[in-house]
């Protein structure tokens, strides 16, 4: 047993302890807004905050999270950066399918919780790891610019 | 009816997955907690207006195959196959397209409330159930399919007349119960209006009366000028849910008792099962079954890790086949030779023979597209529940009929004991135009028992797409004493998706996919013979892919027009102006535009050039310019890419301009990186790693210029990614003089 601290709230799981996050939070905690895209830490999809950076949960083992403060998608609204990136989404109309944007909206508050005024570059590194097929990629770097504006 | 309309995906409580998927009895009771049920009427799906979504999920309702239109109860206005009003004034739109990024649940509503006068945001969605007849789309033969950009082009006539129609039985009712004259009555924010004597009366008041009046006919619709609505920028309805993780894909399905499968296929395309040691994978903790099909062994978990691991832990023995050593050469091989047959004519007009005898000079060139995968952001996956007496399936889908009738085919159930559960999908790009997810689903579901989610991981789904066609192209052209084109005779080799995906529209040997904008060229060219030859790329599956025969057309076409320019000294964009000026005026308008904005002359830095492309499909033009730079190493970047797109009236602008930029981007992807190989019978890429995909930071800035037009609506979800690769190829010859003939760019221009 495994015990987490997922959104301030904490869960006890069964999970062999080499079990990526990924799957401890949408198949056994029901936290289905964190998507499944490549399990190799390309696409960003499964992105979620680990005391609050931004990391990849399809490659993080459940064994290495213990006792750390997890926040996921359905929590990030939460926080100061993560409300403003969600209001800046729906104002720039980013998303397309949608599938990606979970992943997207974490990377971006994550970096404007410690870059309230990025640069393009400091975008740039931030998002890269990021994909989106639908091509949204010019409105979410507005909609983080414009993020940056209220936080 | 209403008893299949339940809600699949309907979240109560994202903690307890075994609630995430109500059973019906669950839901009746939910709704009527929340008051999602309409007084007296259906049930909702995609139910509620767009504030309300935002808490509550998205998945669309179910559909059992064989509905008629959903048939409300008392208290519900059907006008027609659209609409439904309650008696609380609330509006349904039955919605016949799937949302798969493309804006549809955001347009289409757009359409009903301009002409029915109520607000957007009290528009509901609610799935069509498969009923081609009511809800087929005729420019895709009938099929109740999502696909081929006909989503406005389909509904701009249907769904004005509908909310129209709605709305006039609307005003008419109440002008009877009134006693005065219809039109001394108007309709206004879901109301009629008398204003008169300043009456007012809410839709829902008028259902029931309205129900017993003679349905009018012939009504008139609004002309563009009193449009409020409609072309006016709007931002979608389903963002909300998209930014706080409560949107329901095909992946999020979740009902109850239900197992993970991990799929391993056979590595080598075509190739079988032959014997699978399970031992290792049976002692992995979670692991419960293993299902041997004939191209492939599932593993049944507790859990997704648990699935995959016992995967990894297979020992699969498998027959290669007859496509065991087969590479991407041996099928650019087949084409190559298959282009010496004559093919079937897809036009013809003047003689093209008899002008290359009288030309100036000939000019030949062969171009060859690779096999793309479509990489969707959520890989493929299908949840099914197949039980003796019935089957649910939870998938996004752009065909659900299809789906439907791959259940029964199966499963050997009948229709009406099958239902499909439609979600959102994460994103389609013709990929999910094909059920071969769900056959597979549902042949496991068959030996699991409970529920079971199949799923693919993204190496599975790399190396098991339905590709998009290796095309092979050889095109000639004969110009008179001033490069102009006389003779053009352009002969397309390559896979016939249609012959498989619809035979019925294939006509005298001639995939009219394969064929599209070769065959209907926008340039005037007085003799011209195009032609077409199948060539199947033996055990390869084909499919569409974004942008379809556009695609693939535009980029031969785009390019050797802009040879016959080059050896013709002439500026690109003059010399397809002259071509287009008389025969396609709206073509030569975009180009001017996107020429203008993109500032072609002007000067630009050595080793940047910009390229130019026209295109005309799916009822739309476009042109594109995109600035390229190539430095000494020969990498290439996309700088700019500018885009004028004259599409006819518009609906939603903030779509346009989002699809055209994210068709760019698809497009930019695939002619710089984009190409599956073969090897050994295998795919040879796996994931992200191999099969590369454009980032944010590689990503130009991508501007649109919208066309005032009062043409009919065009398509716009696919002329992005159509239009793109030539520009950039063209601007890469512009900057280097190397001409690329052959995509992806790839390696080609690297010098160290």
């Amino acid at each position: 047993m495994t015990t987490l601290t997922i959104n301030g709230k904490t869960h006890t799981v069964d999970a062999p302890g080499d079990m990526p996050l990924l799957w401890v939070l949408r198949d056994l905690v029901g936290l289905t807004g964190t998507k499944f895209g490549c399990g190799i830490a390309q696409c960003g999809a499964c992105t979620v905050h680990l005391d609050g950076a931004a990391v990849r949960s399809c490659v993080l083992p459940v064994a290495a999270v213990a006792g750390k403060k997890i926040t996921t998608i359905e929590a990030v609204g939460d926080t100061p950066s993560g409300r403003k990136v969600q209001e800046a989404w729906r104002a720039l109309d980013v998303v397309q399918c949608g599938y990606c944007q979970s992943g997207q909206v974490m990377s971006a508050a994550s970096l404007l919780a410690t870059h309230p005024n990025p640069s393009d570059a400091d975008i740039d590194t931030a998002m890269a790891g990021n994909i989106c097929r639908c091509g949204t990629y010019n409105r979410i770097r507005a909609a983080i610019k414009h993020a940056a504006k209220e936080v | 009816m209403s008893q299949g309309l339940v809600q699949a995906g309907l979240r109560v409580n994202a903690q307890t997955p075994d609630a995430t998927d109500l059973s019906r009895r669950t839901f009746l009771k939910y709704g009527v907690t929340i008051g999602v049920a309409m007084g007296g009427g259906l049930l909702l799906g995609f139910s509620v207006p767009a504030a309300a979504q935002h808490k509550r999920g998205n998945a669309a309702r179910a559909v059992t195959i064989g509905d008629a239109a959903p048939q409300p109860q008392a208290g519900v206005l059907a006008p027609n196959a659209f609409i439904r009003i309650d008696r609380r004034g609330r509006v349904t739109l039955i919605m016949p397209k799937v949302e798969m990024g493309q804006g549809v649940y955001t347009s289409i509503p757009m359409l009903i409330a301009e002409e029915l006068e109520v607000p957007l945001d009290s528009v509901a969605l609610d799935h069509a159930p498969p009923n081609a007849k009511l809800y087929g789309d005729p420019l895709l033969g009938g099929g109740q399919l999502t696909g081929g950009s006909t989503s406005i082009r389909y509904a701009w006539q249907p769904m004005r007349e509908a909310g129209a129609t709605a709305r006039v039985l609307l005003v008419t009712t109440a002008a009877q119960r009134w006693q005065v004259d219809p039109a001394t009555c108007h309709a206004q924010q879901g109301a009629v209006v008398h204003a008169a004597t300043g009456r007012r009366i809410g839709y829902g008041e008028l259902v029931d009366a309205a129900a017993k009046m003679p349905l009018p006919t012939g009504v008139t619709l609004k002309r563009p000028a009193e449009f409020t609505l409609v072309g006016k920028p709007t931002n979608r309805l389903d963002s909300p849910q998209k930014v706080d993780g409560t949107a329901r894909f095909g992946f999020d399905a979740h009902p109850a008792g239900m197992r993970y499968a991990a799929i391993v296929h056979c590595p080598v395309l075509g190739g079988t099962l032959a014997a699978v040691d399970d031992t290792k994978a049976k002692k992995v903790a979670g692991v419960r079954q293993v299902v041997k099909l004939e191209h492939a062994v599932a593993v049944v978990g507790d859990h997704t890790w648990a699935a995959k691991s016992g995967a990894a832990a297979l020992d699969p023995t498998w027959d290669a086949g007859a496509g065991g050593t087969l590479s991407t050469k041996d099928i650019a091989d087949d084409l190559a030779a298959a282009a010496n047959k004559d093919g079937a004519v897809a036009h013809e007009e003047g003689d093209a023979v008899k002008a290359f005898g009288a030309a100036r000079q000939r000019i030949d060139a062969v171009y060859e597209q690779p096999f793309l995968a479509h990489a969707t952001m959520e890989p493929m996956n299908c949840t099914v529940h197949v039980r003796r007496d019935g089957c649910d399936i939870w998938v996004g889908t752009q065909v659900p009929g299809f789906a439907a009738q791959a259940a029964q085919k199966v499963t050997g159930l009948p229709p009406e004991k099958i239902t499909v559960h439609n979600h959102l999908i994460g994103g389609g790009f013709g990929r999910r135009l094909e059920v071969d997810m769900i056959v597979q689903a549902l042949e496991i579901g068959k030996q699991v028992g409970t529920p079971v989610k199949v799923f693919w991981t993204r190496e599975e789904d790399v190396r098991h797409d339905m590709y998009r066609p290796y095309y092979y192209d050889r095109i000639s052209a004969g110009v008179d004493g001033n490069g102009k084109p006389i003779a053009w005779q352009h002969r397309i080799v390559g896979s016939s998706i249609l012959s498989r995906f619809a035979p019925g529209a294939m006509q005298n040997g001639v995939d009219a996919d394969a064929v599209e904008v070769a065959a209907q060229l926008p340039y005037a060219i007085p003799n011209q013979r195009v032609d077409y030859v199948r060539q199947e790329p033996r055990t390869v599956p084909t499919a569409f892919w974004r942008g379809v025969g556009a695609t693939r057309g535009t980029f031969v076409v785009e390019s050797f027009i802009d040879e016959l320019a080059s050896q013709a000294h002439a500026d690109p964009v003059q010399y397809r102006r002259e071509l287009l000026r008389e025969k396609s005026p709206r073509a030569a308008n975009v180009l001017d535009v996107a020429a203008r904005a993109a500032g072609w002359g002007e000067p630009l830095p050595k080793g940047e050039a910009r390229g130019v492309s026209v295109m005309h499909a799916f009822g739309s033009y476009l042109s594109m310019v995109a600035h390229v730079g190539v430095d000494p190493q020969g990498q290439v970047t996309v700088k700019r890419v500018v885009c004028a797109v004259d599409c006819g009236m518009t609906v939603n602008p903030k779509t346009i301009e989002a699809q055209i930029e994210g068709g760019v981007v698809f497009g930019i992807s695939a002619v710089l990186y984009g190409e599956i190989t073969l090897k050994d019978g295998r795919v040879e890429q796996s994931n992200f790693t191999d099969y590369r995909v454009l980032r944010m930071n590689e990503t130009p800035p991508i501007e649109v210029h919208i066309v005032q037009s009062t043409e009919a609506p065009g398509g716009i979800g696919e002329p992005g990614t159509a239009a793109l690769a030539p520009a950039v190829t063209n601007a890469i010859f512009a900057a280097t003089g190397k001409r690329v003939r052959k995509l992806p760019v790839g390696e080609q221009l690297k010098t160290a």
